[in-house]
């Protein structure tokens, strides 16, 4: 049984079939990627996941509990935190502003209203955010406009934001996209030092073979909205099947 | 201090100087000069500023902070006017119980509003809001009759059955007061050719403002101040951190009603009579005027804006053709009649053209309002060493 | 039923002018992708463009007429209009009489150039921020508009009629065979309704049938992907702002016959046709016009005798009501688009 199970997932748009008969688990503690090409109903699965479209048929549980019908906000108070292919942080904000909110939604719940207290006084949360900043060499930035940091910090931010929330289950959407090699190696390390230092579940959506291949434990290939096959790295690297689904997306 | 940063807690002593000085620093004219005009320090006009001041600190924890554009607020401060009136005519002229119940009301209705307005963002909420204004007034205005006096409004009389005090000896109609501390009741002061007017109400009006004031400032420095740029900034995020962000947004919407409430009681406190205008639309236009004007999301920004058209709306349109010649006098003819024709339509019954204008140069030019524009200014002058030091560091909302 | 048949009249010159007005404002929103508050002032300045010609027409100078003399003895000053001498004296007086109708030639060119104008030099720069800061800076400009106008014009509302030959009232009822004096209509108001219908359906057929609206319509729904054809859609949009412009214009210069034109008219009026562009649905066209119809007939049934008796004020309240619900209810309007302003 795995911390996420999708059971005959079936979502259609008009005449077009975007998701049919998916079945999915992911294991605890692992990096588990989904790939697949263009169209492939990707983004259509994480969107089902996170509580923002709602499957016609099948069912989506996290650690046992069902996660359909639930608001997105409910569903990352149950574990689940997402990172968007554009960085989505509150970019009006100062960086430590940033990496305090999840801390306080973490202590708080979704609603509770401090309107009286200083933020200066939260001690502990400030501390927290501090800590989760310099882990992620964020914090000489602590000051400045979310805003004004560059795409690769953007997105430590926003990891470090989902982090701070303990998850036991991350979601990536192509979280390297659009990304200059640097900042791409830099996120994979990243993203590699999260793994081996929390008891953390990963799901990634990917493009990049470099990074699916140097994160993932178990692969999940989707094509025209189910998925083909599923195994390990070394197994998916010369499947025929995946070939197949790519070259035909090329050809 | 009183929970404050050093920096704040300046800011509030310079606003509890300003307010507590502002019959010296509003009469800097001495009586009868020609300048005696630009003289705004009468209690009905102070009054009025720190009124609409506190109407437009509150509006600007909803727009200031959330970005939700509401154009529909004076509704809440009409029935905020409505509730203080009722108290006063059925219980007691003191203004006490009637500013707390304009405060309870106003919040209970912006509670019924925002929770419907809520339900949508962007456009759609500042066209519900003002929706539900425009039927409260024209409600106001015809079948709420009973309750709001229809056109006329509502006055305090003799007749009034106050339950708790006696009708004032040798008939009269009784004053709004504290504790018998009339709000009318002034003192002046002569000093040379200067007169200064200390007015009960003024005081008292100042007073709550200040309290209005400090507490904005908490509430901007809070957590939930902070979640509320939050949810200004990024909505999606803030769903992806598992925060809800309605009852936030519903809780902002109805302190700045109640704030609303709170001025509209004042008003009532103030000069005892009240009518449905209060609550038409261009009364809500006029708070977001203030706020932007000013500077919305900072913290002095709306009080500076409220203080700056209601200068305008008194003292500016009173200046007519006559004395603009006047002013012009020194020039040649033909360049003071020239002077004269361009300048009149700015000032005196134009003044809602200035006003207009300088409202497009604040949204075109300065989306940061007066403040920004202030602190524009002192980073030309100063810099150096103070405007490097405060760029590097965060310059959150003042 | 008579009642109800003038009722449903009686709704339709408002809801004309809501139509035209909210028509204008959602040619606006769905091209430019702009919440227009400035859009009453064109509506506004529209009546004034009659009022400006009509007295354009009725400018005159002094004769003193020796043949005539006044109750004090004195020869009679006459006010000879400059039209007269130049058309004579017979046609100056049909120009002066329906100097209203002929305004429409005067207001679409002013109108369209007023629309440009704006366009180019303000709303341009508003494409990229958000809607709250549109809202705000159109709103200072019907502000600055409306202040113009009362500059020029005064405070007072300006009585224009229409020409003579529509001064009266016809008998509507006798005519679909009611009893006589039943249903009495204005003939002004029923051209006010033929001309709407007619602009409506002129801009419609023109989003219609014309390559023009056609790239127009195509930027609407998707302005993107017209920009990579090597189109230039700004363009065409500064120009179908104009139009918009024009729209409202010509609604205001119909409308003064009806409603004595003041400076603040352009404010009543956008408040009310903003509710019906919601109410119709953010960017639809129809949903503009549908709206504003219904919501006129709908004032205008709440108006009714037997109505207000049960239910006092709600000819007041009606539109804001309808449009709370519908809001609540169906939150795209009547007619709406998905993803038109939405998060």
């Amino acid at each position: 049984m795995g911390i996420l199970e999708v059971k005959n997932v079936n979502k259609r748009f008009g005449g077009l079939q975007a998701l049919g008969d998916v079945n999915l688990s992911v294991a605890e503690n692992t990096v588990h990627a989904i790939i697949g090409p263009n169209g492939a109903g990707k983004s259509t699965l994480l969107n089902v996941l996170v509580g923002k479209l709602i499957p016609d048929t099948g069912s989506v549980s996290f650690e046992g509990q069902s996660v359909l019908g639930r608001k997105p906000y409910e569903i990352n108070q149950m574990g689940i935190s997402r990172v968007f292919q554009t960085p989505e942080i509150f970019s009006d904000l100062t960086v430590l502003e940033n990496m305090m909110i999840p801390i306080f939604a973490k202590r708080d719940g979704a609603f509770r209203m401090h309107a009286i207290e200083a933020v200066g006084s939260e001690k502990s949360v400030i501390e927290q955010a501090e800590h989760m900043l310099e882990s992620l060499n964020l914090a000489d930035a602590r000051h400045d406009h979310a805003a004004a940091m560059s795409r690769g910090n953007k997105r430590r931010l926003e990891i470090g934001m989902c982090l701070a929330q303990e998850p036991r289950l991350l979601l990536l959407d192509e979280p390297t996209a659009g990304m200059a090699r640097a900042d791409t190696n830099n996120t994979i390390d990243l993203l590699k030092q999260i793994k081996d230092e929390r008891d953390i579940t990963i799901a990634i959506i990917e493009h990049d073979m470099h990074v699916v291949f140097s994160l993932a434990e178990r692969i999940t290939v989707l094509a025209q909205g189910s998925p083909l096959v599923e195994d390990t790295p070394e197994n998916i690297k010369g499947h025929p099947k995946v070939r197949e689904a790519y070259l035909g997306e090329s050809a | 201090m009183l929970g404050l940063t050093k920096k704040d807690f300046s800011l509030l002593m310079l606003v509890v100087a300003l307010t507590m000085l502002a019959p010296f620093i509003l009469n800097p004219f001495p009586e009868g000069s020609a300048m005696a005009q630009f003289n705004a320090g009468y209690p009905d006009l102070m009054q009025r500023f720190v009124i609409f001041g506190i109407f437009a600190i509150g509006f600007n924890i909803l727009f200031g902070l959330t970005g939700y554009l509401s154009f529909g607020h004076a509704a809440f401060l009409g029935v905020g006017s409505y509730a203080a009136i009722w108290m006063m005519k059925l219980l007691t002229t003191n203004i006490i119980p009637a500013m707390v119940l304009a405060v309870i009301i106003a919040g209970l209705f912006s509670l019924i509003v925002g929770y419907i307005s809520l339900r949508r963002s962007g456009i759609y909420f500042s066209i519900l809001t003002l929706a539900f204004a425009q039927m409260s007034f024209a409600m106001a205005y015809s079948v709420l009759t009973p309750l709001t006096g229809g056109e006329t409004g509502l006055q305090l009389r003799n007749t009034d059955a106050r339950i708790l005090e006696s009708a004032p000896d040798g008939g009269g109609i009784s004053r709004a007061n504290l504790f018998g501390l009339e709000m009318t009741s002034s003192y002046e002061l002569t000093l040379g050719a200067w007169e200064f007017t200390f007015n009960v109400g003024y005081y008292i009006a100042a007073i709550v403002m200040l309290l209005a004031f400090y507490l904005s400032i908490r509430i901007f420095r809070s957590p939930f101040g902070m979640m509320l740029r939050a949810i200004k900034s990024n909505n999606t995020r803030m769903n992806y951190t598992g925060l809800n962000a309605k009852p936030y947004t519903l809780a902002a919407f109805v302190i700045s009603g109640m704030y609303a409430g709170l001025a509209g009681g004042l008003m009532v406190a103030m000069d005892t009579q009240v009518g449905p205008e209060r609550m038409f639309w261009t009364a809500s236009g006029e708070v977001v005027l203030m706020t932007i004007l000013g500077g919305a999301g900072t913290l002095i920004g709306p009080v500076l804006g409220a203080g700056m058209i209601k200068y305008m709306e008194n003292i500016i349109s009173k200046i007519n053709e006559t004395i603009l010649h006047q002013w012009f006098a020194f020039m040649p003819d033909g360049i003071e009649d020239l002077m004269v024709t361009m300048v009149y339509p700015f000032i005196g019954k134009g003044w809602h053209l200035t006003l207009g204008l300088i409202f497009m140069g604040v949204v075109i030019f300065l989306p940061g309002g007066l403040v920004e524009g202030g602190q524009r200014i002192a980073r030309l002058f100063g810099k150096g060493k103070a405007a490097d030091a405060k760029d590097t560091q965060s310059t959150p909302a003042e | 039923m008579d009642a109800i048949l003038l009722q449903i009249l009686n709704g339709l010159d408002k809801g004309s002018a809501y139509a035209l007005i909210a028509l204008g404002l959602t040619l606006i929103f769905g091209t430019l992708g702009v919440v227009n508050f400035a859009h009453g002032a064109l509506f506004m300045i529209g009546a004034f463009c009659a009022v400006t010609l009509s007295r354009i027409f009725s400018m005159s100078y002094t004769v003193i007429d020796e043949t005539q003399t006044d109750f004090l003895g004195n020869p009679l000053k006459v006010d000879v209009p400059y039209i007269y001498d130049i058309f004579g004296q017979a046609a100056g007086e049909a120009i002066i009489d329906w100097s209203v109708p002929l305004s429409i030639l005067f207001a679409i060119p002013v109108m369209i150039l007023i629309g440009v104008i704006m366009e180019r030099g303000l709303i341009k720069h508003f494409y990229k921020r958000p809607h709250a800061d549109q809202i705000l800076v159109t709103f200072g400009l019907a502000i600055v508009l409306q202040e113009i106008i009362k500059y020029f014009y005064g405070a007072n509302p300006i009585p224009t009629p229409a020409p003579a030959a529509f001064a009266g009232s016809f008998d509507f009822g006798a005519l679909v065979g009611f009893d006589p004096q039943t249903i009495i209509y204005p003939y002004w108001r029923l051209v006010y309704f033929g001309f709407a219908a007619l602009i409506i359906g002129a801009v419609f057929a023109f989003l219609q049938f014309t390559t023009f609206g056609m790239v127009v319509r195509a930027g609407m729904a998707d302005r993107e992907t017209v920009g990579l054809l090597g189109i230039n859609i700004d363009k065409r949009f500064t120009i179908m702002f104009g139009i918009a412009a024009a729209v409202a214009g010509l609604a205001g210069v119909m409308y003064t016959p009806i409603n004595s034109p003041n400076y603040h008219m352009g404010m009543d009026f956008l408040v009310l046709s903003f509710v019906v562009v919601v109410v119709g649905g953010m960017g639809s066209l129809p949903g503009a016009v549908l709206a504003g119809f219904l919501l006129g007939i709908l004032e205008s049934f709440a108006s009714m005798a037997i109505v207000l008796e049960t239910l006092p004020g709600l000819n007041q309240i009606i539109i804001y009501l309808v449009a709370i619900i519908i809001l609540l209810t169906r939150p795209r309007g009547l007619m709406g688009r998905k993803g038109v302003m939405e998060e």
